[in-house]
């Protein structure tokens, strides 16, 4: 075995070449391409050659897939125009090859702020395209574990698809904890206690709240493996299964009412050492959340 | 926002190859775009960078590339959020180096 190579330390496309096999990404709309945002020039902000993301083809374990990644180094992973629309037409292209699925590394504050409405509207877009393909069939797997965590816009975008892959050190949510803290309050939560933060927003508590499906350690090759799994596997995209899911998400809020930090939620679903839980591996948390989670339909 | 732009002279052209990128458009980062180009005797640099008023080191920073490598028939483009000199070349050094012919290769 090779030693762990960290997915959290490497670039969108090194995540690309290390998740597929070997020499077998075909990317969309390459650098070469020059398709950049209209808007960051204006403003005088330094565009990149992709937008800030990877889009293309290739396989896993033989298999045909398409992949997305995005940059976290370049406007904290934000979705501009450009970037959505990448998303966008990756997505309504499984549509037309019938991929064995669609693989998001998704790193992501949300909107790029700098492009306003149409980064809003770029996310809208998306969650649309990805539920087209999830109601064709295929499944879209969304793969997070860089630093800059899955927020915002992308962390509604990887709640819409059928599954949730995180690393321990990776982090998702709807508002960050800046958000949080400048509309809130500090006592509400305090963005720079870090272990918080993580504990709260990071990959074992969604792994337990069953807002995840698989937590693996940061390893490049766990990663691969999770997402290998899970080629071919797509869940039913039905109204019966929302309302289950609106119903699970009501009692959560019942049932954890007055909790204030993630180990007082833990504690409550009945975990004999909550205080333990951050030290853990990957492996030993699936065997808690066995015991532990209600799953949605 | 600056865009600079300079044409050095090169004797060494790397046979046929596709784009190579390196570098991330991240705060103190680039990114390099090395691409053919249809000038055989030059190599061209176009960048864009964040940071006003460093013409002058810009410009060194890549004589100094350009004694080293000697490359022509290649188009350069950056760019760039404020990369140090140091991390610009070390960043210009990893693309030559994945070019045919280069090191990496």
């Amino acid at each position: 075995m090779n030693a762990p190579l960290s997915f959290a330390e490497l670039s969108a496309r090194q995540r690309v070449q290390h998740l597929l096999d070997a020499g077998t990404f075909t990317e969309i709309l390459g650098p070469a391409q020059r398709v950049v945002s209209p808007h960051l020039a204006l403003l005088g902000v330094p565009y990149a050659f992709d937008d800030g993301v990877v889009i293309g083809s290739g396989m896993l374990q033989g298999q045909p897939v398409l992949i997305a990644a995005q940059e976290g180094e370049f406007m904290g992973g934000g979705v501009g125009e450009v970037h959505g629309a990448k998303l966008v037409g990756l997505l309504r292209r499984a549509l037309l090859v019938r991929p064995a699925a669609v693989l998001v590394c998704a790193e992501s504050g949300g909107v790029r702020l700098h492009e306003a409405n149409a980064g809003l509207i770029a996310v809208s877009e998306v969650m649309r395209a990805l539920l087209d393909v999830r109601a064709a069939g295929i499944p879209v797997v969304m793969l997070i574990g860089g630093a800059n965590g899955c927020f915002g816009g992308m962390g509604l975008i990887a709640r819409c698809a059928d599954h949730v892959v995180m690393s321990d050190q990776a982090r998702m949510s709807m508002s960050g904890p800046e958000v949080i803290e400048s509309s809130h309050g500090v006592e509400e939560f305090d963005s720079r206690d870090r272990a918080l933060v993580w504990r709260t927003t990071g990959g074992k508590h969604r792994f337990l709240m069953g807002d995840c499906d698989r937590l693996v350690e940061d390893d490049v090759a766990a990663f691969r493996q999770a997402a290998a799994a899970l080629l071919g596997v797509s869940r039913a995209l039905t109204l019966d299964g929302l309302l289950a899911e609106h119903q699970l998400l009501t009692q959560r809020i019942a049932r954890f009412e007055g909790c204030s930090d993630a180990v007082d939620v833990w504690s409550r679903m009945g975990l004999e050492h909550p205080e333990q839980v951050t030290d853990m591996e990957a492996a030993q948390m699936q065997s808690l959340r066995n015991e532990h989670v209600q799953e949605a339909v | 926002m600056e865009h600079l732009t300079f044409e050095l002279v090169g004797h060494r052209a790397p046979p046929n190859f596709d784009a190579v990128l390196v570098g991330v458009v991240g705060s103190g980062n680039l990114e390099v775009l090395m691409e053919r180009s249809t000038d055989p005797a030059h190599c061209t640099f176009s960048i864009h960078t964040s940071a006003r008023g460093f013409g002058p080191i810009w410009e060194a920073v890549v004589q100094n590339f350009q004694a080293q490598h000697s490359l022509a028939g290649v188009a350069v483009s950056i760019n760039d959020m404020g990369a140090t000199p140091a991390v610009v070349s070390l960043r210009l050094d990893q693309a030559a180096a994945s070019l045919p012919g280069g090191e990496a290769a």
